[in-house]
């Protein structure tokens, strides 16, 4: 991979977001290469959500521009943004419990044939093979295509609603803190999924508070604190531990350990 | 970098391994799937009550062909409501007007053609125009003010049943309309649509052959099968066709499951709950001229409590207070229940107040019942 390359996807330059007299986000850039997992790191209230509501159309911009393989774009709406390769998997994961894994899948944009020739239908075989196969090829393996999403566990979960963008013609994949409600093996497993959507040509930005699990997995890290971007970092260029420490959490945690240990040491 | 990426793949592939002979995979018996089917619970309540009323009344004439016909119709009235009412459950809302919307559409019906002068037909379409322009409005001010369907259809529930006591008053100077049914006769088409039985020819030939109970006069004791029951097959067949089969039946599911999801996935929540809105408004109507073709007149309390009686075969059938679950055959064995209970018991020793005592039972059972069958299914025990 070309990290030096300045082919970019998605561009935020210089963006502002104002909610009333609330400043959300101030002169940001934001660029994200074709093919790369960029970072998203921030802690709570830095402006994270907003900036992914403005990637995905939800927001626009006060001021500032917003490019999309090099064009200008002013998207009015959330399908405007899909129109162009642009899905958001938001934490909520827009997925039904009581519904099956075919039926979500597709819920929505559900694969049609017609009956005798004349009723449109929905074509649950076609609906229940392609499900079952995609997440295959992600590596998730479900009981059976017809099962409800409730009995899946929420890795599991991610997992579909990732392959399930992926599927639906996704060029570029921002990922609402994917790992979050996870425990540790689980959030391996949506790492790996991650590393797959890249290695198949898919540019990711993902957002998460946790550096731990951005690190192994991103290319490049953008730091967002209290609105404002503390800047963007190529991997090679900066260690874990220094973009623990650039993050609000990596001091406030030093300083708690050390006040901690000197009370033990006292 | 690259080091990273080929241990990371080969990992990758070692748990597409391991997952392939899935020690966590287990296999579910067949009757545990069934059971796990929304309608499994009413389907096993109808067997219930056939077994408990064969046993009661099983030599009463209840199961004999007029008797038969008897608890089936009030099957076919109710479950045609009942059918309208779980899609619009499954898809997350209610409808508290519809035992108003009966009464209301029997007057739609009554009044232009009684005392307007206008012909039959133009009447039936013109209640179903008006009855489902009200469903619309129903379900526009759902989703436009988002508050809950349960306080806006009330105030439906209590406007409609007003206006049709005012309309009949007003026209009829009483709070019937009578002499609808002898008009209908004259009318070829709404006649055909809504009055009389069909087979009739089968049902005296089978007389002739001795299967049928004659009358003294030698005519069949039942002259073929009511309309009625055909509308329920029709309005259930299709109901359950574009629930299960369609694209339409899927984002039901959908915007009932999780409305915020739907919209997050594309599905126009709003098109589709007011569609269904009018879909139940169209059933309601349906019943109310059903059933002044049948009586021959129009009554300001017509349809009186139907919108429980609708809700509650909707919930014996499976559908989810809640939303985003439930079935159109579970309904139509709910309201099947229905039938075979208020007939049935007639037809027993025991006094018929205990009717409803029996029905809220039911009720209650068929709700725990199925919560429990929802929540083993749901977390996949």
């Amino acid at each position: 991979m070309n990290t030096q390359s300045d082919d970019y996807i998605l561009q935020l330059e210089g963006v502002s977001k104002f909610f009333g007299t609330v400043i959300s986000l101030q002169d940001v850039t934001l660029r994200l290469r074709r093919g790369e997992v960029h970072c998203l790191l921030g802690d709570n209230g830095a402006g994270k959500s907003t900036l992914i509501k403005t990637l995905a159309g939800v927001h626009r911009p006060n001021r500032g521009r917003y490019l999309v393989e090099g064009k200008e774009v002013h998207f009015q709406s959330p399908r405007e943004a899909l129109d162009h390769g642009i899905a958001t998997v938001y934490q909520d994961l827009a997925l039904v419990p009581l519904m099956s894994v075919a039926r979500n899948f597709f819920a929505g944009r559900e694969p049609m044939r017609k009956l005798f020739g004349l009723i449109p239908v929905m074509d649950m075989q076609q609906a229940a093979t392609v499900a079952e196969q995609k997440l295959a090829e992600m590596g998730i393996f479900v009981r059976s295509p017809h099962q409800p999403v409730g009995t899946m566990s929420g890795g599991e979960r991610q997992c579909l609603a990732i392959a399930r963008a992926i599927h639906f013609g996704a060029k570029v994949l921002i990922l609402d803190e994917p790992t979050a409600a996870l425990g540790v093996k689980q959030s391996c497993n949506v790492l790996k999924l991650i590393h797959t959507a890249r290695a198949r040509g898919i540019s990711v930005i993902f957002i998460t508070h946790n550096a731990q699990h951005a690190y192994p997995v991103g290319d490049s890290f953008t730091l967002l604190n209290r609105g404002q971007s503390m800047g963007t970092f190529a991997k090679h260029e900066i260690s874990k531990e220094q973009l623990l420490d650039m993050m609000a959490g990596g001091t406030e945690i030093q300083s708690l350990v050390a006040e901690l240990e000197g009370d033990v040491a006292a | 970098m690259s080091a990273t990426t080929s241990s990371m793949s080969s990992t990758t592939r070692e748990a597409t391994a391991a997952v392939k002979t899935d020690e966590r995979v287990r296999r579910i018996p067949l009757w545990r799937s069934l059971m796990h089917r929304p309608e499994f619970g009413s389907i096993a309540g109808t067997l219930l009550v056939f077994v408990l009323f064969g046993i009661l009344a099983g030599d009463s004439g209840m199961f004999n062909l007029d008797g038969i016909m008897n608890w089936a119709q009030v099957a076919a009235y109710l479950g045609i409501i009942a059918v309208g009412a779980c899609l619009l459950m499954i898809a997350g809302e209610f409808d508290l007007s519809i035992g108003s919307m009966i009464g209301f559409a029997g007057t739609m019906l009554a009044v232009p053609a009684m005392f307007m002068g206008w012909p039959m037909w133009a009447a039936m379409l013109f209640a179903f125009a008006a009855c489902m322009a009200l469903g619309w409005l129903n379900g526009y001010l759902v989703v436009r003010t988002r508050l809950p369907s349960f306080i806006v259809t009330l105030a439906f529930m209590f406007i409609l049943r007003g206006l049709t006591l005012v309309l009949s008053t007003h026209f009829a100077n009483s709070t019937i309309v009578s002499g609808v049914g002898n008009r209908m006769a004259g009318d070829p088409l709404t006649h055909a649509l809504f009055q009389g039985s069909v087979l009739n020819g089968l049902f005296v030939w089978l007389a002739h052959a001795g299967v049928i109970t004659t009358l003294p006069n030698g005519e069949p004791i039942v002259d073929g099968i009511p309309k009625v029951l055909l509308w329920w097959l029709l309005v259930a067949a299709a109901a359950g066709f574009v629930l299960s089969r369609t694209r339409f039946g899927n984002w039901i599911f959908t915007v009932g499951g999780d409305a915020a999801a739907a919209q997050n996935v594309g599905v126009p929540v709003r098109r589709v709950k007011i569609s269904l809105f009018v879909f139940t408004a169209f059933c309601a109507c349906l019943f109310g001229v059903l059933q002044v073709a049948d009586v021959g007149s129009a009554a300001a309390d017509r349809g009186l409590q139907k919108e429980f009686e609708a809700i509650i075969a909707a919930v014996i059938g499976g559908s989810l207070l809640t939303g985003g679950y439930g079935s159109v055959l579970g309904s139509c064995f709910g309201a099947l229940i229905f039938g075979v209970v208020q007939i049935g018991i007639s037809y027993t020793s025991f006094d018929s107040d205990w009717y409803r005592v029996f029905l809220g039972t039911m009720l209650l059972l068929a709700v725990l019942f199925n919560h429990y069958i929802r929540s083993r299914a749901t977390t996949g025990k």
